[in-house]
């Protein structure tokens, strides 16, 4: 009984930020990462024909204006924390342990830094700021 | 006249015996079988079911022929139950594959002959049909579920003192005290299967329930209590704790305001009750 009366006690070890705020920060990237996906799909759609928007030498020309570059940019971050913070709540709920749920915590964080430092370096290396 | 007599009471008979059939037709339950989840895993016995055919009346609930089976039947059935008219919570189990009362789940609302029960789901298993309620009550022991004021004077014994609440006060936690802690709501809870440390939708109810009672003064502490990783957030907001109520207590409803407390949408701007000193009576 004394193990069980411990239960929320285990869960008040808490990291940098709270739970609320890392699910206000889960939501406001899911209502964010909708309006900018929205903004490159009608990109994709609105200026020329999709098969013609994804030649290369268009792609190209999306990856060396800035306003595009920025959108790129946001899409890759939103989605990225969101997505890795998603992964995390799923993983979490698989078991139960400091150990597990630390370790899933700092993974995801990983993860997340990771995939938005390659896609940063390729939207840097496409505008042609990169060394060739 | 003779004539018309006869055929007259040839018509009533006529009509007493479709009303007979009709009858049957609606309850044609005499008798039903039950086929009961059995196992002791203490004692080394595997799980299995058993049918054992129970007679029903109209008002027979599924307690009641659980009860014929047990006295009549087969007197090693294991059965938590108590009050027989849902009050207690103790005869939760699950009825036809949803987690019920057994004491307010009457047979002939099941459809089919033969009614199957079995042990809530989500809860550790005993015997038979009882669960371990433990590690269910430590879930709402953690939320605190009482009043936490200090201005409620407790010890002095000569005092009487009471709250002041206008309705619109109660009504804001009303539905959420009908709560009977029969842990339909955590068996029938998609996290609790997966998520031990999830505290389930009665306990979060009941945080809710004292977070918003205006007798209460320590709503922040209150929204700590839930704020955690295995915490609030967890609920997948499935619906299905409000569905299996008996008590037609609304528990996603109490788990989504406290979550707009907590993402600080909602304004918890109560006013704390006023403490009023009352004579006491000889």
């Amino acid at each position: 009984m004394e193990h069980l009366c411990s239960l929320g006690a285990n869960n008040k070890k808490m990291t940098m930020l709270r739970e609320s705020q890392i699910m206000k920060i889960h939501y406001i990237t899911a209502v964010a990462a909708l309006f900018v996906v929205a903004v490159h799909i009608m990109m994709r759609i609105a200026i020329m024909p999709y098969g013609m928007s994804l030649q290369y030498g268009n792609v190209i020309a999306n990856y060396q204006s800035i306003p595009y570059v920025v959108l790129l940019e946001s899409i890759l971050v939103l989605v990225s924390i969101h997505g890795f913070n998603g992964l995390r709540v799923i993983l979490l709920e698989l078991r139960q342990s400091k150990k597990w749920e630390d370790g899933v915590t700092v993974l995801t964080i990983a993860a997340m830094i990771a995939l938005i430092a390659y896609g940063t370096r390729t939207i840097i290396i496409a505008n042609g700021l990169g060394v060739e | 006249m003779t004539e018309q007599l006869i055929e007259k009471i040839e018509t009533m008979e006529k009509k007493h015996e479709m009303e007979k059939h009709q009858r049957e037709k609606e309850y044609p339950k005499s008798s039903v079988s039950i086929k009961i989840y059995r196992a002791n895993r203490r004692a080394g016995e595997s799980p299995h079911y058993d049918r054992i055919e129970v007679p029903v009346q109209r008002w027979t609930t599924v307690l009641d022929a659980l009860l014929y089976a047990k006295a009549y039947k087969d007197q090693s059935i294991g059965i938590r139950y108590s009050c027989r008219m849902a009050s207690c919570g103790s005869c939760g189990m699950k009825i036809n594959g949803i987690p019920r009362l057994a004491c307010y789940t009457k047979v002939s609302e099941l459809q089919g002959r033969e009614i199957t029960v079995e042990p809530l789901p989500n809860f550790p298993h005993i015997r038979d049909l009882v669960t371990d309620f433990s590690q269910f009550f430590a879930h709402h022991q953690n939320v605190e579920p009482y009043i936490q004021n200090d201005d409620a004077d407790l010890h002095e014994k000569n005092k009487l003192t009471e709250f002041i609440q206008t309705p619109e006060d109660v009504d804001k936690y009303l539905q959420f005290s009908y709560c009977i802690k029969c842990g339909l709501c955590y068996s029938a809870c998609p996290t609790v299967a997966t998520d031990t440390q999830f505290p389930g939708p009665q306990a979060l109810s009941q945080a809710y329930r004292y977070f918003i009672d205006n007798r209460d003064t320590a709503p922040k502490e209150r929204l700590n209590l839930v704020d955690n990783r295995h915490g609030i957030w967890r609920c997948h907001f499935a619906g299905s704790c409000s569905a299996v109520c008996p008590k037609g207590v609304d528990p996603a409803l109490g788990i989504q305001l406290l979550r707009g407390h907590l993402l600080g949408y909602s304004k918890n701007e109560k006013k704390v009750a006023e403490l009023k000193e009352r004579q006491k009576r000889d």
